[in-house]
């Protein structure tokens, strides 16, 4: 049963580089209730951003432990730019609109990121190596797997408990809950509603950007990685349920297990499988495993 | 929408635009007619779309249906040598009706979000297929569509003769389509988007008009695929893919639900955009798009064709 | 006597521990107008709701014209021909006022070989010209729904279900929320409609004036059960119904 851990440490480190955009776009759901077809492109600008801060200030050096902290400053650049920008500019006309409209919004959005991307870097791949080579090779039940995703698994638990911790144990956190409950309530209860909808719109894209940072070195980053990403990230939510951070977790647990296991056995379903749960997910509950949102089904 | 004045000049004014549409290959270049072609067989998917929009549904999925009638075409032409329109064509519209009344039962369901997000995993379901599954697809290379013919007849000039194909074609599913709208079937489609419970109560049923809407719907979406892969001569898996949804969902928006030529005006001026975007400046086309559609979504949400037309009516 | 139209039979509603509407029986014959009286919380709305297809009984029976109808959904019991109109309108508000009535032909032709034509035709802009000008709304008929005041509304919400041409219909506080001018005029357009076209009606009110204007029998409703029900006249004078509804002693 040698497939056993490579299917279950695969499936965690794919896990986790979703969870990190997942849970920007169901975070970002719950308070806003708008689904953001755009986080694919932040993910991408977080990792052009971290790319070209590696290679601008780590320079020949991209082995050294420098990079890593040049990747989360790109996310967090990314974050607190792009993502009050984002909220203010074009998605606070759209609050209270039908859901539909706020998914064109976002849709218009990528479009225009898609290209920003391209004006502003050009379509060549930009390769990031350095850091990935870093971590090097782990040998677990003696099979040899590399370290820098266990590096993307680390970054995702730490982010996933500060999102637990920033929900559950900082007043951010209570104004957060109470809006997504009930935003008219929350409003009326003196909570500063647009300020809560920039910060955590801001919070979300700076989770989506740090996925992308922190997956530059394990790939090429090129134009159209944003659009791949995001419909991944729509099949991980919409099995986990619009709104749940746990269940953006678990979806991404899911998916990623689904399709480790897809890779080792029957390697043509990898991306059909994960397509499958979720509109077997969709039809079974649609709300999703953890669905904290009551959205019109009729 | 639906003033009787506007209705009675519509047919005349649809015969002189396509009277005009008939004689342009005289005037124009081959390029030129080539992309009108595409662009009112791709328009013939956005009226698919604008069906369900009408009902305030959003699919984020038609490129399953587009993808399906092209490769209808494709497998016909390249894997049993037959390019004989006149059989792929009526086999592309059949079988995509026939999967949407299956994925329609499922979908009619749904609403809102959900609606898009689950007509989205079914198109890249068909996605992952296509790109998988090389001996049955063509992989990612796709398949080429030749030896394109028209009962029976290989024309000498296969751009002009699918020129007109697809003239015919697209005017034969401009009567449907309006016809359609115009049908109980129709209206109780725009009673689902403004209130859905009334139509219980005025003892019809909302899942009915739905799945009906769906199935015509997905028929002239895959109708459009299959038109689509004799223009192009290829098909591949990125007609299957979520932005090309996105495309034609941009285009429904873009021009609004309030006619059956708003998808076909708006899709020639998307394509025509496109085209001269992606000669000057490939890197902005996106951009104009994007910017293009929140323009919309801002200032005009019924669509542009609403700036035509007067509108009485206040929309939502 | 002739079958009865509606037979509401023994019919309960409990919501917990409450029960809204408590062993009720009813008969309603061809063509009578009545009218359920009782003050808010006394379960005639329940009734109304249970008859329509909105809530199930707990128990009993509700029969029309020989037909059990317990238990079935609205578009059921629409379909063979009990419609209702609603407190607040239920309206296509981004439509026009002629749309509305397109719609409701639409859902009424829908299951004939009609399905096919075109709503634009001739006889159906014909037959929803003359339910407007019938119900004084003929000249906003271009208009959105949003642009007729609230009574138009009301009158609307009520001509959508006529078009059904229903046998019977229920309507729900026809009056509430209109001015105290309209109301008349509203309930004088609607009931002579209904008169004429046979229709058995039966309405939900809390306004004695009405009840004593527009309903010939009465039925009078309090803690979920009928405590009284016979001419109006009669019944609205009986000094038990009036404690019930006005609280006067």
């Amino acid at each position: 049963m040698n497939i056993l851990p490579i299917i279950v440490i695969d499936g965690i480190t794919f896990a986790s580089w979703l969870f990190l955009v997942s849970a920007g776009i169901t975070f970002i759901f719950g308070v806003l209730r708008i689904l953001n077809v755009a986080h694919g492109s932040l993910y991408a600008i977080g990792a052009y951003l971290g790319a070209t801060f590696i290679l601008q200030f780590a320079g020949q050096e991209q082995h050294s432990w420098i990079t890593l902290p040049l990747l989360l400053l790109a996310a967090i650049v990314v974050g607190l730019t792009l993502g009050p920008l984002i909220e203010r500019l074009f998605l606070r006309r759209v609050y209270g609109e039908d859901e539909v409209i706020g998914l064109l919004t976002t849709f218009a959005l990528f479009l225009i990121l898609e290209d920003v991307v391209r004006l502003i870097w050009g379509i060549q791949p930009y390769l990031v190596e350095g850091p990935f080579r870093l971590f090097g090779r782990v040998r677990i039940a003696g099979i040899a797997f590399a370290g820098y995703p266990f590096l993307l698994t680390i970054v995702a638990i730490l982010a996933g408990l500060l999102l637990w911790f920033v929900i559950h144990h900082t007043s951010f956190g209570r104004q957060v809950t109470c809006v997504i409950n009930d935003r008219e309530m929350a409003g009326a209860l003196g909570i500063n509603v647009p300020r809560i909808d920039l910060m955590a719109f801001a919070l979300g894209t700076f989770l989506a950007a740090l996925g992308g940072a922190f997956t530059a070195p394990m790939t090429s980053v090129e134009p159209g990685m944003g659009a791949s990403v995001i419909v991944l990230a729509f099949a991980v939510v919409g099995i986990g349920g619009l709104g749940s951070i746990g269940g953006a977790a678990l979806g991404c647990i899911v998916v990623g297990i689904a399709r480790a296991s897809a890779v080792q056995l029957f390697p043509e379903i990898e991306l059909f499988v994960i397509y499958a749960l979720m509109v077997a997910v969709l039809l079974w509950r649609p709300q999703g495993l953890f669905g904290a949102i009551e959205l019109r089904k009729i | 929408m639906s003033e009787p004045a506007t209705r009675t000049n519509l047919p005349l004014a649809a015969i002189a635009v396509f009277a005009v549409i008939a004689v342009l290959p005289l005037f124009l270049s081959d390029w030129i007619g080539f992309l009108v072609a595409l662009a009112l067989a791709k328009g013939i998917v956005v009226l698919g779309v604008v069906l369900l929009l009408r009902g305030g549904l959003i699919s984020f999925g038609h490129a399953l249906y587009f993808a399906i009638g092209a490769y209808t075409a494709g497998f016909l032409a390249n894997r049993f040598g037959i390019g004989e329109a006149l059989v792929a064509l009526p086999l592309a519209t059949i079988i995509s009706a026939l999967v949407a009344a299956a994925l329609g039962l499922l979908l009619a369901r749904f609403r809102g979000i959900y609606f898009a997000m689950l007509s989205l995993a079914l198109s890249m379901i068909l996605y992952t297929v296509l790109i998988k599954f090389y001996d049955f697809s063509g992989g990612t290379d796709g398949l080429s569509v030749r030896g394109f013919a028209i009962a029976g007849v290989t024309p000498a000039d296969p751009g002009l003769a699918q020129y007109y194909l697809v003239l015919v074609v697209t005017a034969a599913v401009v009567y449907v389509g309006a016809r359609f709208l115009a049908s109980p079937l129709g209206y109780l489609m725009q009673a689902v988007r403004y209130n859905e419970i009334r139509i219980e109560y005025l003892g019809a049923s909302a899942s009915h008009a739905i799945l009906a809407s769906y199935i015509v719907s997905g028929a002239i979406s895959g109708l459009g695929g299959a038109l689509v892969a004799y223009l192009v001569g290829h098909v591949s898996p990125e007609l299957a893919f979520w932005v090309m949804s996105g495309d034609f969902v941009f285009v429904a928006v873009l021009g609004g639900t309030g006619s059956v030529f708003a998808p076909l005006i708006g899709s020639i001026a998307f394509e025509f955009v496109k085209n001269y975007a992606l000669k000057f400046s490939p890197n902005t086309w996106q951009l104009t798009l994007g910017v293009f559609l929140l323009a919309v979504i801002y200032f005009q949400p019924q669509g542009l064709w609403a700036l035509f037309t007067r509108s009485r009516a206040k929309p939502r | 006597m002739t079958a009865a139209m509606i037979d509401v039979q023994n019919v309960s509603r409990a919501f917990d521990m409450l029960r809204a509407v408590d062993d009720v029986s009813l008969s309603v014959g061809k063509g009578e107008t009545v009218g359920i009286i009782g003050t808010n919380g006394s379960g005639k709305t329940t009734l109304l709701n249970l008859i329509t297809g909105y809530l199930q009984p707990t128990s009993g029976r509700i029969v029309f014209q020989g037909t059990d109808i317990t238990g079935l959904g609205p578009r059921r019991i629409t379909a063979l021909g009990v419609a209702r109109s609603f407190q607040i309108p239920q309206l296509y508000t981004g439509l026009t006022v002629l749309d509305n009535i397109l719609i409701a032909i639409a859902a009424h032709s829908g299951r004939s070989a009609d399905f096919w034509m075109p709503m634009y035709r001739h006889d159906c802009v014909t037959k929803a010209y003359e339910l407007l000008a019938q119900f004084g709304l003929r000249d906003q008929a271009a208009g959105t729904v949003s642009n007729l005041p609230e009574g138009g509304r009301k009158v609307l919400d009520v001509a959508l279900s006529v078009i059904l041409e229903p046998k019977v219909l229920l309507m729900d506080e026809p009056t509430s929320g209109v001015s105290a001018r309209d109301k008349f005029s509203i309930m004088d357009t609607l009931m002579p409609a209904f008169k004429e076209r046979g229709v058995t009606t039966i309405f939900v009110e809390h306004d004695l004036e009405i009840m004593e204007r527009y309903a010939e029998r009465a039925v009078a409703f309090d803690d979920g059960k009928i405590i009284a029900d016979g001419p109006a006249t009669d019944v609205l004078a009986r000094p038990e119904v009036r404690r019930a509804i006005l609280g006067e002693g």
